[in-house]
């Protein structure tokens, strides 16, 4: 903690901001499913998540300090760049949150660190081969995979249930489908929340507080585990929602095959070498059990959305954090504004969130057990109406800002630095 | 550009065959169980269906068991 300029202080404050903005954002991976289907209570569910996260942020460092080796050239990388790179990410986040759209917060992460580090470096400091191997592919397989093992499960899991009671089928399903969340959320505590400490120790590294090659000091592993718990304890419901019930409509048979294969790929992926997102894995079982059951539906409209909004996800985050990286070119002064920038637009996010609030007493829409069960005392506004006319309606009257999205921000960047 | 189509193809092979197994075996375990419940309301008892239920769940929490286990190592 010795020589802790103030850039730096920024940087970790950032960093710790991503983290609560990655965990809220992937509550979904973990949770959807168990929510839609009732296996638990929302507010129960995100908590468990919530404390399996916090629980994985301790269990090991090694994932800490690889997140943006190969990728970016790490030698001359600055505090000011990641920075940049956590505007950018941060952004991405908070847009795609505020629409309901599930998507990678590695690759927003990543997109931000290559913008930042092309805005000071050159393109010369990218590796190109690294992004195909490392972030397109992987982001073609991931549903793929996770999707054709959910879809053979979910088959399976009906076929072979045919004749089974249903006291056994429902007790049953709900242990398995709580089993494999947790394990999932586990999985991403150890993932996820060592992403942020790898970028902070970067930082520490880069500003000089912490020699090379030094493992993440103990207070930015507490740190980094509690803001991803807060954040996934909060729950973000707009996209628990879409994944969990827009999507498809989710059994518990079905509930219970995604998330095993997403369990099953995001670990199978971790530990063969070939690193899968988990936002992609589970977006991707969900849809292929969604296929699996016999009159089962994907909404392929909702499906597209999100498919668009992971196409945009690298070049929308790395687009931001280049501007902001440029702007903090200028200076002490340039940093502020992108500081002020990144405050001020992610208040105006969340005001615009407030329109339409989504939380656990709507999450799962007006669906009659659902409502009886818990939205029965709080009916909100967007909760009137049967819930396919709820989904059909308010989906794409979100969509206007899904594809709105990235030019506003990138208006609203590029007005912030014509202001400066 | 090298991509390591061979990791690829073995995350497939592996998490098809894992999911698919685990799910079938989960199943399976549910079916002894609707069974042994339906024994138990006609006044008899299934030990058959009862120990092939327990087995199954048994062998999906070695595979959560083993899970955690990759998680943590």
């Amino acid at each position: 903690m010795e020589s802790f300029s103030l850039i730096l202080a920024i940087v970790v404050i950032t960093a710790l901001a991503f983290d609560f903005t990655n965990g809220f954002h992937d509550t979904a991976n973990a949770m959807a499913t168990t929510i839609s289907t009732g296996a638990m209570k929302p507010k129960v569910a995100v908590a468990m998540s919530a404390v399996l996260n916090l629980v994985g942020a301790f269990l090991s460092i090694e994932v800490a300090n690889t997140i943006s080796k190969g990728l970016v050239d790490e030698s001359g990388i600055q505090p000011e760049v990641i920075f940049a790179a956590l505007v950018g990410a941060i952004l991405w986040n908070l847009l795609t949150w505020l629409v309901g759209l599930p998507s990678s917060s590695s690759h927003a992460l990543m997109g931000g660190l290559i913008g930042a580090t092309v805005a000071s470096a050159g393109m010369g400091a990218v590796h190109g081969d690294v992004l195909v191997t490392k972030v397109l592919i992987p982001a073609v397989a991931a549903p793929f995979v996770a999707g054709v093992a959910a879809m053979i499960g979910t088959r399976l899991t009906y076929r072979l249930g045919e004749h089974a009671s249903e006291k056994a089928t429902s007790k049953g399903y709900r242990a398995g489908q709580i089993t494999s969340a947790g394990l999932v959320s586990l999985a991403h505590g150890t993932n996820d929340a060592q992403k942020t400490m790898g970028i902070i120790t970067l930082a520490l590294v880069a500003g000089g507080a912490l020699a090379p090659d030094s493992d993440p000091p103990v207070w930015v592993i507490l740190s980094a585990g509690l803001a991803i718990a807060l954040g996934t304890y909060l729950g973000g419901w707009r996209i628990i929602r879409t994944m969990g019930k827009g999507l498809t409509d989710l059994q518990p048979q079905q509930g219970f095959a995604a998330q095993t294969s997403a369990a099953t790929v995001i670990l199978a992926s971790s530990h063969l070498g070939f690193s899968l997102s988990t936002t992609h894995s589970v977006s991707g079982a969900v849809m292929g059990a969604g296929l699996g059951r016999k009159g089962g539906v994907v909404r392929w409209s909702t499906a597209t959305r999100m498919f668009v909004a992971w196409g945009l996800t690298l070049p929308a985050a790395a687009l931001v954090a280049a501007l902001a990286e440029w702007v903090t070119g200028f200076g002490a002064w340039g940093t502020a504004v992108v500081a002020v920038f990144l405050v001020a637009s992610s208040a105006a996010i969340w005001l615009v969130s407030r329109r339409e609030v989504v939380d656990h007493t709507n999450v799962n829409g007006t669906d009659g057990a659902d409502d009886s069960a818990e939205g029965a005392a709080t009916p909100s506004p967007a909760a009137a109406g049967p819930v396919t006319d709820d989904l059909a309606v308010t989906i794409p009257a979100q969509s206007d800002p899904a594809t709105a999205a990235t030019p506003a921000a990138t208006a609203g960047a590029s007005s912030s630095s014509a202001a400066v | 550009m090298h991509i390591d189509w061979a990791a690829l193809g073995s995350v497939f092979g592996v998490s098809l065959v894992a999911t698919v197994a685990l799910v079938g075996l989960f199943s399976l375990g549910i079916i002894g169980l609707s069974k042994r419940e339906r024994a138990a309301e006609s006044g008899g008892s299934a030990v058959l269906a009862t120990t092939t239920a327990y087995a199954c769940f048994a062998a999906c929490a070695a595979a959560v068991a083993y899970g955690i286990y990759l998680i943590v190592a």
